[in-house]
């Protein structure tokens, strides 16, 4: 049997709704796909475009942001900066080729365990239909590949 | 496998970037073939597409840290045509005015302290005196503040219109984003004033040393560096040379019109050979066609310089400029002139000529009007934009989508027009100066002096002080062994 | 033998501006030649590859390395230099964050060649590319390479100082200069390795006369939409998007002073990782909507974001170069 792709997700998950929604999924013992990496942010409005930047240079194959909904924001209205440094992170990252599917924005509230895991697992396919990332290590001191010695 | 002896000059200097020339020896010792090779090439055709096209002026700057000005304008025309959209003439007579200003610098810091040492001091000076020094030494020592000061006056010009001295900001499709204060077109005006003494001054210094002298004036009309070529440049609707709008006219080796060109039609009249041993491409015209590296009025290479400028014109437009242009005519024997050294004096024609339009656009009327923009109302398709840069006629050509987003860039650089002609040039005096596998001391400087004359993109304000140009040629014979090694100023 | 400390400047794929702006310090460059030996600077003088592979090692005291590594032989003079000198900065936009040719970072260098040779000015019917040796009848040429990617100094060779600008702006070359000269002569120290020189700390809207207020924006403007600007309000809040917010100070804000928007020619301001990422932040902050729908209607002013956020820093982002570039070298 051929060794399936195991997408590598970075997920940036606000502390308020969203990660005590996959707090939620666990203690439900709801499955979910295991790829996702969590990393909590007080609030979705922390997410720094740097931080998705680093992920994807570091190797992850897709990055997922989730956050209070619209409306519901522990800070008030932080989740909007993340939304607005989203959509124009993503326009930013297809002009360097990285589809905008690998970059996703959910919205999810403390109780939406289930919802939440549905979306992680389906993010999840998402990528993995998209294809390994891998973007490349720029070791300075390691010799860059072989310049190349004929154009055509 | 090669049996020839070789001489390798790499790099060679004062030129945009870098470049070598490969000298092939034959049996004999004599010149077998020459190349001249350009070994960078950074992609601005391919990584501007995608770019807003009102960026252009701002990024084809840095294709150029000499000659932005040009670049920018050349960009500004092409995006305003894109855009189908004639700026206000008080637009473009700021473009034009930072454009004079920027000439004059220019063309000074070439004439004095890059080609102007030859020519001043002779090419048969001694090295250690060849340089801005050497020309301080002979002239006075006031010239070399005179030229500090042209520099300054010419760059502050293009900084107070432009916002900076390197790489202008405020030229966009439909006009300019900055307006003249009336405090500032006076500062302007002054600059202009004393830059026509300083050209008149300049012409003056020639004629006094360089005319004056029998073996320079030889040297000037000698055949080593004279090859007849088609000549091209832009003039205005009545034939007289303008560095900023026009149509591009070329005339042929006997000087009769060969062919008078709007922008929009370039494509029709040039095209660029390729060549697999450099990056660099070489322009000629198609309807007479590629025959090689050579002259004549069959073969489709042009020249594109001060002294071809001249030759494609009728004129100056401006009256002191136009009497020392016939000047240079009457002394130098008639239209066309084909010795290439007299690009040095055509050059300092041409500073008075920027020095003059520089004080008439300042006085204009409406310099100092508000009105410098016109905001494009029709949809961007497709455009073209020349002016002629110091080293040469220079061509941008934009296509875009409906946002006026890049699809396609073609860019003919000023130099670019000149490759075949210097590779022609350094080509004949190798060949004239090296027989026998003998190097004469003479080949250091003449070679230089070869492709010097085209002012290949790149010319510097100082030479090294106090005046040591190290230069190695390194002779091999057939066995790779070093036989002669010529070294002046190397350690 | 002049026993004055050596001096070099080098441009590796530049445009010779940082030259120009060295010239423009004026009467100053004076002050160089008193106090240096200038033993290489192939704009100026004619020294060659080989008298720098003569010198010993680490016997240039100080050498301004301008130009980005885009060829091979960009690489090795890179290499040279650092062995050759002492005090080696990377000098201006190019050496320090790729500058505008890193933008051939977005795409494959093949394409590159497959553009410049096949231009619509351009008679190539023989599909002919430059290749990095040819034989001619009396022998061979060698060209350099063109690298995958274009890189920064600092990512070939070890730096000392870092001075920002495209090209650095004149008064700030004077002034380092002048420091240079006063360690010279026992009067000051030289800063910590690794510093940014002849910049400031802060960013460009500190340099900035116009008035910054609230900014809320709820559209996007190409400047040549609302040519000529409001002269004294702030560009970006009359939205024309203008990089002040992220970019190093140091050039006076020039250009907005002419009327134009800040291009970000002096790299990210002190602190920042990503420049671009934090110009994401920058502009996402002044938007004055909350639906997607509308946010993305106000975007749609900024058809290239990606030239916006990186024109000049590319090669030196978290990211480096667009996939195509390196999906196709085969990484």
């Amino acid at each position: 049997m051929s060794e399936q792709f195991e997408p590598v997700i970075v997920g940036f998950t606000c502390n308020w709704c969203s990660y005590r929604a996959a707090d939620t999924a666990g203690t439900a013992r709801v499955k979910y796909a295991p790829n996702v990496r969590l990393i909590r942010l007080m609030c979705s409005g922390r997410m720094d475009p740097t931080f998705v930047m680093k992920a994807i240079a570091g190797g992850a194959d897709g990055v997922l942001i989730t956050g209070c909904h619209p409306g519901d924001c522990h800070y008030i209205e932080q989740n909007y900066k993340a939304l607005r440094r989203f959509l124009l992170l993503r326009r930013t990252l297809k002009g360097l080729g990285v589809a905008p599917e690998r970059v996703k924005l959910v919205w999810a509230s403390a109780a939406e365990g289930m919802k939440l895991a549905h979306e992680i697992t389906q993010f999840v396919e998402e990528v993995r239909a998209l294809g390994p990332l891998s973007w490349p290590k720029w070791n300075e001191n390691a010799i860059q590949s072989e310049p190349i010695k004929e154009a055509a | 496998m090669a049996t020839t002896n070789r001489i390798t000059i790499d790099p060679i200097t004062r030129l945009e970037g870098h470049g070598k020339i490969d000298i092939f020896l034959d049996a004999n010792g004599d010149v077998a073939n020459s190349y001249f090779q350009i070994p960078e090439l950074r992609g601005f055709e391919r990584f501007c597409v995608g770019r807003p096209v009102e960026e252009m002026p701002l990024l084809t700057n840095r294709i150029c840290g000499v000659c932005p000005e040009a670049h920018h304008m050349a960009a500004a025309k092409a995006a305003d045509a894109v855009y189908h959209v004639d700026p206000p003439r008080t637009a473009k007579l700021l473009r034009e005015l930072l454009y004079m200003g920027f000439y004059a610098t220019d063309h000074t810091t070439h004439f004095y302290a890059l080609g102007g040492p030859d020519f001043i001091m002779g090419p048969d000076a001694p090295v250690a005196e060849r340089n801005i020094l050497g020309v301080i030494h002979k002239v006075g020592l006031e010239i070399g503040g005179k030229v500090i000061q042209m520099r300054k006056y010419g760059h502050t010009t293009v900084e107070i219109i432009g916002g900076r001295k390197v790489h202008p900001a405020t030229s966009i499709p439909g006009g300019i984003t900055k307006i003249l204060s009336e405090e500032e077109r006076k500062q302007i005006e002054e600059m202009g004033r004393w830059a026509i003494d300083f050209a008149l001054f300049s012409i003056q210094a020639f004629k006094d040393i360089v005319l004056a002298n029998k073996t320079y004036l030889d040297l000037i009309l000698g055949d080593i560096y004279t090859h007849r070529t088609y000549y091209m440049g832009l003039v205005d609707e009545n034939n007289k040379v303008n560095f900023y709008d026009g149509k591009v006219r070329v005339v042929d080796p006997d000087g009769n019109e060969f062919v008078k060109y709007a922008p929009k039609d370039y494509l029709e009249h040039v095209a660029e050979h390729v060549e697999p041993w450099t990056y660099l491409k070489f322009p000629y015209l198609k309807k007479v066609g590629w025959k090689g590296f050579t002259d004549g009025k069959d073969s489709g290479v042009y020249m594109a310089t001060p002294l071809s400028r001249l030759n494609a014109s009728n004129g100056m437009a401006t009256p002191r400029a136009q009497e020392a242009y016939e000047e240079f005519y009457a002394t130098l024997g008639g239209k066309p002139v084909h010795q290439r050294l007299a690009t040095h004096w055509a050059r300092l024609v041409e500073l008075l000529y920027a020095a003059e339009h520089w004080v008439e656009l300042a006085t204009d009327p409406e310099i100092t009007s508000p009105n410098v923009h016109r905001v494009p109302t029709e949809v961007p398709t497709e455009g073209v934009g020349i002016v002629e840069a110091p080293r040469g006629t220079l061509t941008h050509h934009y296509t875009t989508d409906e946002r006026g987003i890049l699809t396609k860039v073609n860019l003919i650089v000023g130099t670019t027009n000149n490759y075949a002609p210097i590779q022609m040039s350094t080509n004949k005096a190798a060949r004239n100066l090296i027989k026998g596998g003998k190097a004469t001391e003479g080949l250091l400087n003449m070679v230089e002096m070869a492709f010097r004359v085209y002012d290949p993109c790149f010319g510097c304000a100082t030479h090294s002080l106090p005046g040591q140009m190290p230069l190695e040629v390194t002779i091999r014979n057939k066995d790779g062994e070093v036989t002669e090694v010529i070294k002046q100023f190397v350690d | 033998m002049s026993d004055k400390p050596k001096f070099a400047m080098y441009w590796a794929s530049s445009c010779g501006g940082c030259e120009i702006a060295v010239l423009n310090i004026h009467e100053k460059i004076l002050d160089v030649d008193a106090n240096f030996d200038v033993v290489f600077w192939p704009v100026a003088m004619d020294a060659k590859y080989h008298d720098v592979e003569a010198m010993e090692d680490g016997s240039i005291l100080l050498t301004l390395f301008n130009g980005g590594m885009r060829t091979t032989e960009n690489e090795e003079i890179a290499h040279l230099l650092r062995r050759k000198s002492k005090i080696l900065v990377s000098f201006g936009s190019c050496a320090t964050e790729g500058c505008i040719p890193g933008l051939a970072n977005l795409f494959p260098v093949s394409e590159i060649f497959d553009v410049a040779f096949h231009t619509a000015s351009t008679d190539n019917p023989n599909n002919i590319h430059p290749v990095t040796s040819f034989e001619v009848p009396e022998g061979t040429l060698t060209l350099p390479a063109l690298n995958p990617t274009v890189k920064t100094l600092a990512q070939v060779v070890d730096v000392d100082y870092y001075m920002p600008g495209c090209p650095p702006e004149s008064h700030q070359i004077a002034a380092v200069i002048d420091l240079v000269i006063q360690v010279l002569q026992g009067k000051a120290q030289l800063p910590p390795k690794g510093t940014v020189i002849g910049a400031g700390g802060s960013t460009v809207c500190d340099e900035c006369p116009r008035t910054r207020n609230v900014k809320l924006i709820k559209a996007f403007h190409r400047i040549q939409e609302v040519a000529p600007l409001e002269p004294t309000l702030c560009v970006l809040e009359q939205g024309v998007p203008c990089n002040g917010p992220a970019t190093r100070s140091g050039c006076n804000a020039r250009c907005p002073r002419v009327g134009a928007q800040c291009i970000g020619c002096y790299g990210p301001a002190e602190g920042v990782l990503d420049y671009g990422a934090r110009l994401i932040t920058a502009f996402a902050s002044v938007i004055d909507a909350k639906e997607p729908e509308e946010i993305e209607a106000i975007l749609d002013g900024i058809p290239d974001p990606t030239g916006q956020f990186y024109r000049f820093n590319l090669a030196d982002s978290l990211l480096r170069a667009g996939v195509s570039n390196w999906q196709k070298n085969g990484h």
